[in-house]
């Protein structure tokens, strides 16, 4: 598509390393997949690379006038019961979600 | 069949039904189509009817009610209090949320009835509705093609006329593109115009909600309940609510409609024919075609995955199976999978779909240390130049159009394995998140002219399939948007029921 700047794919040690960052355990399959679709993906979108943004303000938010900041007053939300009733595992008498354990 | 937003308030008004009535024909049409469309994840009947019949009990409270009675579908991304909310994912199948959406409390205080939560893409992320975890919805026009995505399952309600009217979210078209994709009107209203506190993020910066409805009157009616300032949404917007009901005058003679014709060269020729014929409907309604330019604009697809991406996979790192949602069972034998970080690892790959995985690595990389500045940075200087675009255009005119979609619906499966072709759909659509600024689309014609599809949908025909205009506006002026989509809408004769009966299994 463009003769410069092109990703030229990723390797399978690339998609891990970034599957890791993301928290996600991918399957042989799914890391050969993306390491060819995520590479497709970026080469399509290399074009915004030609665009000269040089001087140009980033754009993050297009939110137009913010509501000021609300009062500090005290205003009814759920309680702890409620919180942990979602909950894959809840110690719901102790009032905490329990986690596999995380040291040793 | 359905009626409109203000036929059934009439019936109701005038004594001739309940909103028992009501309710009760919707549920049933709910149960008739649904095994045939999936466009509902979860039906609400027993508090449905109790809602209606509350509302029956006190008349004189609901009198003046602008949404009395009125069946409402909500798209499954949207919090309700007590009701399962999947966003047709398996992170949140068994989902019960412990609170209202602003949008749910602001549509029950006008007096809406919600029937239930309605099928999209997982995480609204797709252009098709094929992403969802509990299967494809279908378009009610040919059940062999996607409705559209991501608020698919919306649109086909509608279309199917089990609801007057549904909620979507729209990050990149997810409102406007199954609207055109299923012969539907919808909005997707300026950034901050509409809360979004109780919406299942997608990308913050772009995400809004609307509505979808049949007619242009409802799309306004509706837009008047959702809309205004939220203590709980910092990004909502404190400027005033007009009465957008009283934009539609049908008067377009002051309108200067911009077309940006560089745009549109090798879009689907029927998209292409009926485009042009709408806009000379309303050139012929005394408004004035200007042609104009927006030289960035085919940066935007590109630029609208780089940053939806990054924020998609900031959002759901939220996913963690700990305070709410799925979590994967008991560690395995590889002592990598033991822990918390093997926990996390392991209810993040059972709970997310394809598509959902490929867009969180996506954004985890153009996030990542090296390749934010070339990627991320460089695609939000890249989103000022497209916004700047548009405050140029409109300096000379008062809306920008084009088609929604540069295809009809596809079928089924068709795109499917493609990513980036996938991604093209949103060719038209991605603008106007990336600006903040207001669009709809509106039905502006079928496939094969006549407007007519064979019952049910013929695989083999690609005639009678609805095709949307898109009219992209000012910040925080949907009424024009609303008044020219009217005035257009007052010319046409479009079929506005699919061929139903759709065959029951």
């Amino acid at each position: 598509m463009l003769a410069f700047g092109m990703p030229a794919g990723f390797t399978r040690d690339q998609i891990a390393a970034i599957a890791a960052l993301a928290h996600l355990d991918l399957d042989a399959a799914e890391i050969d997949l993306f390491a060819r679709q995520l590479g497709e993906i970026l080469e399509y979108a290399e074009v915004v690379q030609q665009l000269d943004t040089a001087g140009v303000q980033p754009t993050s938010s297009v939110a137009g006038s913010h509501l000021s900041d609300r009062a500090d007053e005290v205003q009814p939300s759920i309680d702890r019961d409620e919180a942990l009733a979602g909950a894959p595992d809840a110690a719901v008498d102790a009032g905490f979600f329990r986690v596999p354990r995380v040291l040793g | 069949m359905s009626a409109t937003i203000r036929e059934v308030r009439d019936a109701i008004r005038s004594g001739t039904r309940s909103a028992a009535d009501v309710c009760s024909d919707a549920l049933a049409r709910i149960e008739q189509a649904n095994p045939s469309l999936n466009a509902f994840n979860t039906v609400v009947a027993d508090r449905a009817m109790a809602r209606a019949r509350e509302i029956d009990k006190d008349p004189d409270r609901w009198r003046s009610a602008p949404l009395a009675g009125v069946p409402v579908a909500l798209k499954d991304n949207l919090c309700t209090r007590g009701v399962r909310t999947t966003a047709s994912s398996r992170m949140l199948e068994h989902y019960v949320p412990p609170y209202d959406a602003t949008v749910v409390a602001r549509l029950e205080d006008a007096g809406a009835v919600i029937v239930g939560k309605t099928n999209c893409d997982e995480f609204a992320m797709g252009s098709s509705n094929e992403n969802s975890a509990f299967g494809p919805v279908r378009n009610p026009w040919a059940l062999d093609r996607i409705p559209g995505g991501t608020s698919g399952g919306s649109a086909a309600a509608v279309a199917a006329g089990l609801t007057p009217v549904a909620l979507g979210s729209d990050t990149g078209g997810s409102i406007r593109q199954p609207a055109a994709l299923c012969g539907v009107v919808g909005l997707k209203p300026t950034y901050g115009r509409v809360s979004r506190y109780g919406l299942i993020a997608h990308a913050s910066s772009l995400d809004q909600i609307g509505p979808l409805a049949r007619t242009v009157h409802d799309v306004a009616v509706t837009l008047g309940v959702l809309a205004g300032p939220d203590p709980a949404d910092a990004t909502s917007a404190a400027e005033p609510v007009p009465d957008y009901t009283a934009a539609l005058t049908g008067d377009v003679r002051d309108i200067r409609i911009g077309v940006p014709r560089a745009l549109l060269e090798g879009i689907d020729a029927e998209v292409a024919r009926a485009t042009d014929a709408a806009l000379e409907t309303l050139r012929s309604r005394g408004a004035t075609l200007v042609d104009v330019d927006l030289p960035h604009a085919r940066y935007a697809t590109p630029v609208y995955y780089l940053v939806s991406t990054a924020e998609a996979s900031s959002n759901l790192a939220r996913y963690d199976g700990v305070r709410y949602g799925f979590r994967a069972k008991d560690d395995g034998p590889n002592p990598k999978d033991r822990g918390l970080r093997g926990m996390y690892a392991r209810t993040r790959a059972q709970g997310f779909g394809p598509e959902v995985k490929r867009r969180i690595m996506l954004g985890t990389y153009v996030l990542s240390a090296g390749y934010y500045d070339a990627y991320y940075l460089k695609a939000q200087r890249a989103r000022t130049l497209i916004l700047r675009d548009y405050d140029r255009a409109f300096e000379q005119v008062d809306v920008v159009a084009m088609p929604t979609s540069p295809t009809p619906a596809v079928r089924i499966g068709e795109r499917v394995s493609n990513p980036v072709q996938m991604y093209l759909m949103d060719v038209f659509t991605v603008s106007a998140n990336l600006s903040g600024l207001p669009a709809i689309s509106v039905p502006c014609g079928f496939t094969g002219g006549s407007g007519t599809a064979q019952a049910g949908g013929s695989p083999s025909s690609d005639g009678g399939l609805p095709i949307g205009l898109q009219l992209m506006g000012r910040r925080f002026d949907e009424a024009t948007l609303l008044r020219i989509a009217d005035a257009y809408e007052r010319d046409t004769e479009w079929p506005t029921q699919p061929p139903l009966p759709i065959p029951s299994r």
